[in-house]
């Protein structure tokens, strides 16, 4: 059985820049997989690369036992890639509904996008009371919950979330954790990249460590949470 | 009392005139951050080719029926202009579109002499007035003491109604929202799906077809083209779309009637006549842009957490 994404040996430069030199990993269907590293090992390029906004210069990116290296954006999310970015970017001007409706853009199936727009509001029902204000005027939290619902709009088969907890309270933060954890069982596979590590890893049915641009080290999320040189190098202790 | 209905029918044509051009030139640069300046061309292009369809297209027979002759003319002047826009961003800005700000904007001027030069070579004495149909205009619409010719109130009607439904398009559709979207965050629409050259396409058939049309009318309007009234007008709508904001389809409009209106009443009242209309155009957009840089209904440039 092939993996549903598979990253080999990824490189990426901006210009003379490798901010990823070697990434590899692999994300099984219905997993949560992590990856962790300290801020500018190269995580957030590696997401982009996935989804399309960037090239890679080496290296392969298969989903679906398919290379997605070459494709557009576009054609990467059709294919059942989505992708929440880092500091949410939602659409500030437009209103929440108008978001959750970008999310589902590819998608003709008009009743489906109602009954998704609807579980989405059911999962953040501060976005259902507030459908048709502007999500500038959202707190990050709130914009949060609209980001990773908007990137559910699609339908993806994959789930990217890059930093889903930044800037969120505790209670804010375990209610997004929550969520995640929810949408895997709903069947979603999840690749959730985190500087949280120690939430992210004890959520993760597999954890990769990113240091300058390559993946170190590897396993199910609890021995990471339980190794030393993790445990030195990214939960403070 | 009279003189000044008169001049005020007058401002709301030109307004009419440039407000279709000026919603190309803000939702150009509302996507892709470009001042297109050929797009004062795609004007002049579509106004010849409407000329050309009434020469060399329409039978003899049919060319005195307006209600055969104006269509067929839109339609060629439509056409040619989306042509042309379609063309020039394809070949010229798209290969520029992650280039530094200023190639752009040179090409485009590059391109705007070109267009201009073009016609000249193939349309036949394009550079001096080439006579444009009569059949429309000689008609006069006579509303109390004012009379305007039909063909500059079908220009104000059609301004409108295609601003509203432009306005409504962007706002409703599913593909103006992706318009939006690109122009807000080009990176983060790609991650809904969004295929950016085909929105960009779009805007630029858009604004042409705004264009074209405006060409036509304004042609059979005015009664006679060169190949010089893209420069003008377009100078006027860039004028429209700073005053109104750039990047605002309602502030372009708007923009655009209001400096018709300047230009007409400041050449009838104000000294020095219609030899220095411009100048009072150019003192509105100075002292609106002192205090609202923005233009009237563009948005503040913000800073954002
Ligand atoms: N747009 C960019 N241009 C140049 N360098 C960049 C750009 N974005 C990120 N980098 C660099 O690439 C490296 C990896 O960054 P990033 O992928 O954002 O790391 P992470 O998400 O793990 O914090 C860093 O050294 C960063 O400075
Ligand atoms: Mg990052």
């Amino acid at each position: 059985m092939t993996a549903l994404l598979e990253v080999d040996d990824l490189s990426v430069a901006y210009g003379a820049i490798e901010a990823v030199r070697s990434v590899s990993f692999v994300v099984e269907e219905g997993q949560i997989v992590c990856l962790i590293g300290a801020n500018g090992a190269g995580k957030t390029t590696t997401l982009r690369t996935i989804s399309g906004l960037l090239r890679p210069r080496a290296g392969d990116i298969r989903f679906d036992g398919k290379s997605i290296a070459k494709e557009p954006a576009h054609v990467i999310l059709s294919r059942g890639v989505a992708h929440s970015p880092e500091g949410r970017r939602v659409f500030a001007r437009m209103s929440v509904e108008e978001n959750l409706l970008l999310g589902a853009y590819t998608r003709k199936d008009e009743a489906g996008v109602r009954t998704d727009m609807n579980r989405v509001y059911e999962l953040f029902p501060v976005l259902g009371e507030r459908k048709q204000q502007k999500a500038g005027l959202f707190s990050g939290g709130e914009q949060q919950m609209l980001a990773i619902g908007r990137a559910m709009m699609s339908k993806p088969r994959l789930l990217m979330l890059d930093e889903p907890s930044m800037g969120l309270s505790p209670i804010m933060t375990q209610l997004i954790f929550d969520t995640i954890k929810e949408l895997q069982q709903q069947g979603t596979t999840i690749l959730l990249v985190e500087q949280n590590a120690l939430a992210a890893l004890a959520l993760s049915d597999r954890g990769y460590v990113v240091d300058l641009g390559q993946t170190t080290l590897e396993g199910p999320g609890h021995d990471l949470l339980a190794d030393e040189r993790v445990r030195a190098a990214y939960l403070g202790q | 009392m009279t003189t000044l209905l008169q001049q005020i029918a007058n401002g709301l044509v030109l307004g009419a005139t440039i407000g279709l051009i000026a919603l190309g030139y803000t939702m150009v640069y509302g996507i892709i951050q470009l001042i297109n300046f050929a797009h004062g061309e795609v004007f002049m292009v579509g106004a010849f080719g409407g000329l050309a369809v009434y020469r060399w297209v329409l039978p003899e027979s049919v060319r005195g029926d307006w209600y055969i002759s104006l269509p067929a003319m839109l339609v060629g002047g439509v056409v040619v202009a989306v042509v042309i826009a379609v063309l020039m961003e394809r070949f010229a800005y798209r290969p520029l579109r992650n280039a530094p700000r200023l190639a752009p904007l040179i090409t485009a001027l590059g391109v705007s002499v070109a267009l201009q030069e073009a016609i000249r070579l193939w349309f036949p004495n394009a550079d001096a007035a080439q006579p444009f149909p009569r059949v429309f205009i000689d008609a006069q619409v006579r509303l109390g003491d004012v009379s305007i010719p039909a063909s500059g109130l079908l220009l104000i009607v059609v301004s409108v109604i295609l601003a509203v439904l432009l306005q409504t398009y962007i706002s409703r559709s599913r593909m103006g929202r992706a318009m939006r979207a690109t122009s807000q965050d080009r990176d983060t629409a790609r991650l809904m799906g969004v295929n950016p050259d085909r929105v960009i396409v779009l805007t630029f058939v858009l604004g042409a077809t705004l264009a074209g049309i405006a060409g036509v009318l304004y042609g059979s309007f005015i009664t006679n083209v060169d190949n010089s009234i893209g420069f003008q007008n377009g100078i006027f709508a860039f004028t429209a779309a700073v005053l109104g904001g750039i990047g605002s389809l309602r502030g372009a409009v708007i923009g655009a009637f209001i400096i018709g209106l300047i230009k007409s009443l400041g050449g009838q009242y104000m000294p020095g006549g219609t030899q220095y209309d411009y100048v009072w155009i150019f003192v509105v957009l100075i002292l609106v842009l002192v205090f609202r840089p923005q233009g009237l209904f563009g948005e503040a440039e913000r800073v954002r957490a």
